[in-house]
């Protein structure tokens, strides 16, 4: 019984469903229980936090990057995959911050100054929820100090900046600088993205990553969480 | 069920009433002065008995000038009729056309003397051996009955291909000018179970390839009722003039009651006047001629106002299929047919270079777009063809298959509605009231349901442009498909029964 809860939280996930209103891929879904309601019931059958996560939801999203990869699966599944695995962690943290799991860790996320431009910051967003990171979201044109300050006080373990604008992308440096200036450099990994910037800009500016798309924002994180536990 | 094809919103027209009225208008003038000149004597007689002016010309040729007189034309308007059915060995391959709704068919064609193989050579880059790339080289040879089977074969699964024209000339060493036309016809029949539409090389063999018909279609009165070849003859050469055999074929085809398509094409500059309102008005003088002959030869007879105007080139006073004015007679024509509440043959997609490439790809494209907004009932679009009409290739064929489906897509009627929007109000309300504000969740009801548009499907990877080895691989996929071939029974009763065709087309003597 147990099994076939963290079965149908799997198969949820990979349905992108979030509670029993959504649509899911295959027809005749609505109705059915989404994640929520199913993590509920995990949790009310006593099932750890654990299994429910990494056997329910990695486990799904497994399967979903598996289709991304196999072109079964559009950027429009990932995401809702990817909200449904973000609303069940939801669910989950408190519990989360009561028990010695480790999650994945904190990130911050920020459009830099004079830059209003945010879809691609919030599909990362999205992305990053659904791989099990917390995800805190400054919003779109934050100025330099207030993301400094954002990771004084979170002391998140990475910091996502992105810019569309060629105008704006010097800001990142900006930030990079003060964040030295302040001391907090050390304490942080940085990755950026955006249409103007570049692996090489990254370099340039002293950043730890950076991510061409969503998916590889993601993977970017994995490794430099990967590196840092090393 | 008939094929859909594709059912334009609103057509694309570039004359005004009045200009349509006004080319009706000097049509009927041309027709009775200067008139046609015949070299047929039957369509002259044919004329005169039904009380037009026919006067012997002197010269080396017997012929006749012939100047047809308004009333003839629009009795023969009144018998042509609005509605052409072109049948099919399967009949979910049906195309319908009535003369006053832009439905589209997308039809193969014409037949060309060359064949285009293409094959892929790996070049190395001489500044760095690591780097290598495959690049497509195209050799030109004489078609064959082989490459007929195998070109019918193909279009039989491309989607967008709603009827066959003949792509090919089959020049092989046991093809003759009298065996030509059976072996045409059972190789297209064989592979392909779309319409088949063809001229004929040899008027001798109407016989034989209408029988052939009937054997496959059931009979005499099955093939009437479902008329799974038409025919198409250019019995007007431009300017004005009445072919003598071309003619002769057409009335012999008129009398079957097969449905048949009066075609002209008259090149601007040189066999018509460089200015639009010339070509037309002679162009339409010309179809309006045929029409006339093959009602009065036959009243009810189902024909195709078929038109396929051209520019010349300036180099070279060839034909320049890749002009621009070309689209634009194209598009002319299709609106005096509609005028008529004929069915439209048209022309589109024929490009000037011998190779595909850009250029092909630039110019058949502009004018497949263009005359199929248009709305032409029978779009002759020249699937795989090259310089003009003389070179015939597969892969182009596979890539223009592709780009028929943007277009289709293009086309599509708008679902503008008040449901629709009400929908979509709420959609708005609900993601502004978001926190990321993305329409993303609402994309996936409809990412499987055929109202988003696919990526072009020979996309390469990275910066690679993999399109011809993408349309190659495609092309060889549909080549391993079946095809539902004519049955064992009727086969053999074909070969007992018409003379001529290659005993290695009977594919079931040639697996036993």
């Amino acid at each position: 019984m147990p099994e076939d809860i963290i079965n149908l939280i799997q198969e949820s996930v990979i349905q992108g469903r979030i509670t029993k209103a959504d649509e899911g891929m295959d027809e005749g879904m609505v109705g059915q229980p989404g994640v929520t309601e199913l993590v509920e019931r995990a949790l009310a059958s006593d099932l750890s936090i654990k299994d429910i996560i990494a056997k329910g939801l990695s486990g799904g999203m497994n399967t979903v990057g598996q289709k991304f990869e196999a072109g079964e699966y559009f950027i429009p599944d990932m995401l809702a995959s990817a909200e449904a695995v973000s609303a069940a962690m939801d669910m989950l943290q408190p519990r989360l911050a009561a028990s010695d799991i480790k999650t994945k860790g904190t990130i911050i996320v920020a459009t830099v100054k004079d830059d209003l431009h945010d879809i691609g910051k919030n599909i990362v967003s999205i992305l990053l929820r659904g791989a099990g990171y917390t995800v805190k979201d400054l919003g779109n044109n934050v100025n330099t100090q207030a993301i400094v300050d954002a990771v004084r006080e979170e002391k998140p373990q990475f910091l996502g900046l992105s810019a569309l604008l060629t105008s704006t992308m010097a800001r990142m440096a900006e930030v990079i600088q003060m964040l030295e200036q302040n001391g907090l450099r050390e304490q942080v990994k940085i990755i950026i993205g955006g249409a103007p910037v570049s692996e090489e800009f990254a370099r340039g500016i002293g950043a730890d990553g950076y991510g061409a798309d969503g998916f590889q924002a993601v993977a970017v994180v994995d490794a430099l969480a990967s590196s840092t536990e090393n | 069920m008939p094929r859909k094809g594709i059912l334009v919103n609103r057509p694309y027209e570039r004359l005004t009433r009045e200009q349509v009225e006004l080319i009706h208008q000097t049509s009927m003038q041309i027709l009775t002065d200067p008139g046609l000149i015949s070299f047929n004597r039957e369509a002259v007689d044919i004329f005169h008995s039904h009380g037009a002016e026919v006067k012997s010309i002197a010269g080396d040729h017997q012929s006749w000038q012939v100047k047809i007189p308004e009333q003839l034309v629009s009795k023969a308007l009144d018998t042509a009729p609005k509605t052409v059915k072109l049948g099919a060995r399967n009949p979910d391959n049906t195309l319908i056309m009535h003369g006053d709704e832009p439905r589209v068919y997308l039809i193969t064609g014409s037949e060309t003397n060359i064949w285009l193989d293409v094959d892929f050579s790996i070049y190395i880059n001489k500044a760095d051996a690591t780097k290598e790339i495959r690049v497509p080289e195209f050799k030109p040879r004489r078609g064959t009955v082989d490459d007929l089977c195998q070109s019918a074969h193909v279009c039989e699964h491309l989607e967008m291909v709603d009827g066959y024209i003949r792509t090919v000339n089959i020049q092989d060493r046991d093809i003759t000018q009298e065996n030509k036309d059976v072996n045409k016809f059972f190789a297209s029949l064989n592979n392909n179970t779309k319409h088949f539409m063809s001229g004929l090389t040899s008027l001798k063999q109407l016989d034989n390839v209408v029988r052939m018909a009937e054997l496959i279609a059931g009979g005499k009165k099955a093939l009437e009722d479902n008329p799974i070849i038409s025919f198409i003859t250019c019995l007007v050469k431009s300017p004005l003039q009445f072919v003598e055999d071309t003619t002769d074929t057409f009335i012999k085809v008129c009398r079957r009651g097969l449905p048949i398509v009066v075609s002209s094409s008259p090149q601007a500059g040189t066999t018509a006047p460089i200015k639009e309102a010339g070509i037309i008005a002679q162009i339409n003088a010309e179809v309006l001629a045929g029409i006339t002959l093959g009602q009065l030869v036959r009243p009810g007879t189902p024909v195709l106002y078929g038109s396929v105007p051209v520019r010349a080139r300036m180099d070279t006073l060839g034909d320049s299929y890749g002009s621009v004015e070309t689209s634009q007679y194209n598009i002319d024509c299709v609106q005096m047919a509609r005028f008529y509440r004929l069915p439209n043959y048209s022309t589109s997609g024929v490009c000037d270079p011998k190779i595909p490439g850009q250029q092909s790809s630039i110019e058949r494209l502009f004018s497949d777009i263009v005359v199929t907004m248009s709305g032409p009932q029978f779009l002759h679009c020249a699937f795989g063809l090259l310089d003009c009409n003389s070179i015939f290739c597969l892969l182009q064929a596979v890539l223009d298959d592709a780009h028929f489906k943007m277009i289709e897509f293009f086309l599509r009627q708008p679902q503008i509605d008040q449901p629709e929007l009400e929908a979509m109000l709420k959609q708005m309300q609900e993601v502004v009231a978001t926190p990321q504000k993305l329409y993303i969740a609402h994309i996936r009801p409809v990412l499987r349901s055929g109202e988003i548009s696919g990526v072009y499907p020979f996309e390469g990877t990275g910066e690679a442009d993999d399109v011809f080895e993408l349309a190659y691989e495609r092309m060889k996929e549909l080549l391993a498909r079946p095809v539902e071939h004519i049955d064992r029974e009727t086969t053999n009763r074909i070969f007992e029964e018409i003379p001529g065709i290659l005993p290695r087309l009977n594919i079931y003597e040639n697996r036993s």
